[in-house]
């Protein structure tokens, strides 16, 4: 399941990834959506975001983009929304919503919208088509995790360690028991992020998890695109992580 | 505006806010990653037991007085009375505070609860850089080990203040993201807390963040309002017809005006940083200019374009240079109990100019926004009232960057 961000370099290099991504039969992607002040993101999304936000990105153009390719036809996996609740709250959440769904997109992830601020929001995607994906942290208490299950939808999103996005070398022993204990609490799916960007970090988790998040390693391909020969190398590099990933989770 | 927030309707501001969940009214709340919310719970919980605590209260306000100086006077500015012609000016001088601000206030506070929480580690995020240094200074007397973020762009601003604070022996972190200022500090300084949440406290220099944040921030700065009351009191036989403060963030302020917040014949004022114009990226009045919304784990008034990017802003004054505000602040404004205005760059330098030649004070710029904004509504009030205005810092800091502009070489 990779993440990329919206408009970086710019929006049309964004549809490729997408197309790119899809034919390598990954399960999920996620898009996210540039944000001036991303508090949980590391520094290789956020400087992903401010090239987009610095080209005058605007949320308008990104559900357009995304609606081109959900009705082109392609056989598309779901894409689900990575977006801050500020960006949603200046929109209007009800507003949002309809245009998430518009644009085909099959749930949103809203990093700064916990369990326990999501109940109203929760209300309002109910009545959609939309999911609310919900995540849970290693520092999550139990008392906690019933509340955010509450809300939960799609699947769950389980953060690998307590931090920021991006690349680490090695998991928490922790994860793996809390991933036990989370599977016997939702019939929602598992997935794992924050810290994974091997194929061995994957064959750790094939057990527990039903999927794995994969963000910074792949968005970091796009740092040094200049020009149509950088991209096409980018596009070819993450194609190949892409190929990597999936074969590792069919394994 | 969205339905999502009409849930919590308010006409009349009350001292009894916020609620459990940190709602100001509707304002507020915790917009925050779910890896920081047991951290935030867990704050609440010993912020809620310590304050009941007679032996904290009684630590803390030992400090204040033996460390910090207090209580500070409450000066009747008599020269600078007759310079506005009307009521007489009083000036609460947070100025003579050890450190040379408000800002120890809370620092000191949430340095001892961070020693009760068993933490072993703080940081915390600066502008201007005298949170930094009132949290470096708490850090040193405690001996705690403590990391400062601070933008490149205020390092290049506030360099005596970087150097007091690794006098103190802090570590000053500069911040090279986004606007390189103190809200990509905020940002980092959240980033830091989120991988070392288990034995760090974040030591939050204003009323803003999610909760508790803001209500423990003004908290600790209401000795500045309880303070004035009763000097008031005993000067004048009674309370101030009028309280002036400078809002950046909004923590000077914030401790204030909330001891007055019941009193309502005392008229309360914030002054915001008007900058250069009132187009977006001239200032930081987000009261007067912005639009409700979420900034760095809270619903306030904020700075933001129409698709949900935080504004650019100018001020004059490192302190005020912020595009969010405090949740209450926001409150108070939609309650009608504050009435905020703002002030541009060119009066807050005369002001501070002005200030230096009839009475001998060198306030900070943040400061001198109060001041400027508060010999106008002097001005319009008989001499027989009272206005109060807060001098929140000293403005030896800013001496630098005052003779840059006026063209002097120092």
């Amino acid at each position: 399941m990779p993440f990329i961000a919206a408009g970086d370099p710019d929006l049309a290099t964004t549809a490729e990834i997408i197309k790119e991504l899809s034919s390598a039969g990954v399960d999920l992607i996620e898009v996210g959506f540039p944000y001036s002040d991303p508090i949980a993101d590391g520094p290789v999304i956020q400087a992903s975001y401010t090239r987009a936000l610095d080209k005058g990105l605007q949320v308008e153009q990104i559900f357009e983009t995304v609606q081109k390719l959900t009705t082109a036809g392609d056989d598309l996996p779901p894409l689900v929304a990575m977006v801050s609740f500020a960006i949603i709250f200046r929109v209007g959440p009800e507003a949002f919503i309809k245009k998430a769904e518009a644009a085909g997109f099959s749930g949103l992830i809203v990093p700064d919208l916990p369990g326990d601020e999501a109940e109203e929001f929760a209300a309002l995607i109910k009545d959609s088509s939309l999911d609310l994906v919900q995540l849970i942290a290693p520092t999550t208490p139990d008392h906690r995790v019933e509340k955010i299950l509450n809300t939960a939808s799609g699947f769950l999103y389980c953060i690998s360690v307590a931090g920021i996005t991006g690349a680490r070398d090695e998991l928490p022993p922790e994860l793996n028991d809390q991933l036990r204990d989370l599977r016997t609490r939702t019939n929602l799916p598992l997935a794992v992020g924050f810290g994974i960007s091997k194929p061995e970090q994957v064959d750790i988790l094939r057990d527990v998890a039903d999927g794995i998040i994969v963000g910074s390693a792949i968005v970091r391909h796009l740092e040094n695109v200049t020009d149509d020969t950088s991209k096409a190398a980018a596009l070819k590099a993450i194609r190949e992580m892409a190929d990597g990933l999936v074969a590792a989770t069919h394994r | 505006m969205s339905s999502l927030f009409l849930s919590s309707p308010h006409t009349v501001a009350t001292s009894q806010v916020p609620d459990e969940r940190g709602r100001f009214g509707e304002f507020g709340r915790r917009f925050v990653p779910e890896t920081l919310m047991h951290a935030l719970e867990d704050l609440t919980a010993h912020y809620a037991k310590a304050k009941q605590d007679a032996e904290f209260q009684m630590e803390l306000s030992d400090l204040l007085r033996e460390y910090v100086g207090r209580p500070n006077p409450l000066y009747f500015a008599e020269r600078l009375t007759a310079h506005a012609g009307g009521a007489k000016i009083y000036l609460k001088r947070e100025d003579l505070n050890h450190t040379g601000a408000h800002k120890i206030n809370n620092a000191l506070g949430q340095a001892l609860l961070t020693i009760r929480m068993g933490k072993k580690r703080v940081i915390a995020e600066t502008g201007a850089g005298q949170h930094g240094v009132a949290t470096a200074t708490a850090c040193a007397r405690f001996g705690l080990p403590c990391v400062v973020y601070m933008g490149e762009e205020d390092i290049r601003r506030q360099k005596l203040n970087v150097f007091n604070m690794k006098l103190m022996g802090a570590e000053v972190r500069p911040v090279t993201s986004g606007s390189r200022t103190l809200r990509d500090a905020i940002n980092e300084a959240m980033r830091d807390w989120m991988s070392s949440v288990n034995d760090t406290h974040y030591i939050i220099g204003s009323v803003v963040g999610p909760h508790p944040f803001p209500m423990m921030v003004r908290d600790f700065q209401s000795i500045i309002g309880r303070e004035t009351r009763l000097q008031a009191l005993e000067h004048t036989g009674s309370l101030p017809h009028e309280v002036i403060a400078c809002v950046g963030g909004g923590s000077n302020s914030a401790g204030m005006f909330y001891p007055f917040i019941d009193d309502k014949n005392v008229a309360l004022t914030g002054v915001e940083p008007g900058g250069k114009g009132s187009k977006p990226g001239e200032h930081a009045s987000t009261l007067v200019h912005g639009k409700k919304g979420v900034l760095h784990g809270s619903y306030s008034y904020v700075l933001q374009d129409d698709s949900g990017q935080t504004s650019d802003v100018h001020s004059i004054s490192a302190g005020l240079d912020y595009p969010g505000v405090g949740p209450e602040h926001s409150y108070w404004k939609d309650t009608g109990r504050v009435n905020y205005v703002n002030c541009s760059d060119d009066e807050a330098l005369e002001a501070f100019q002005l200030l230096a030649r009839t009475e001998g004070i060198l306030p900070a710029l943040e400061s001198s926004h109060a001041i400027a904004h508060g010999i106008k509504a002097a001005g319009k009030r008989s001499k027989d009232e009272t206005v109060v205005i807060c001098l929140s810092g000293r403005g030896d800091k800013d001496v630098y960057e005052l003779a840059r502009i006026l063209g002097k070489d120092i």
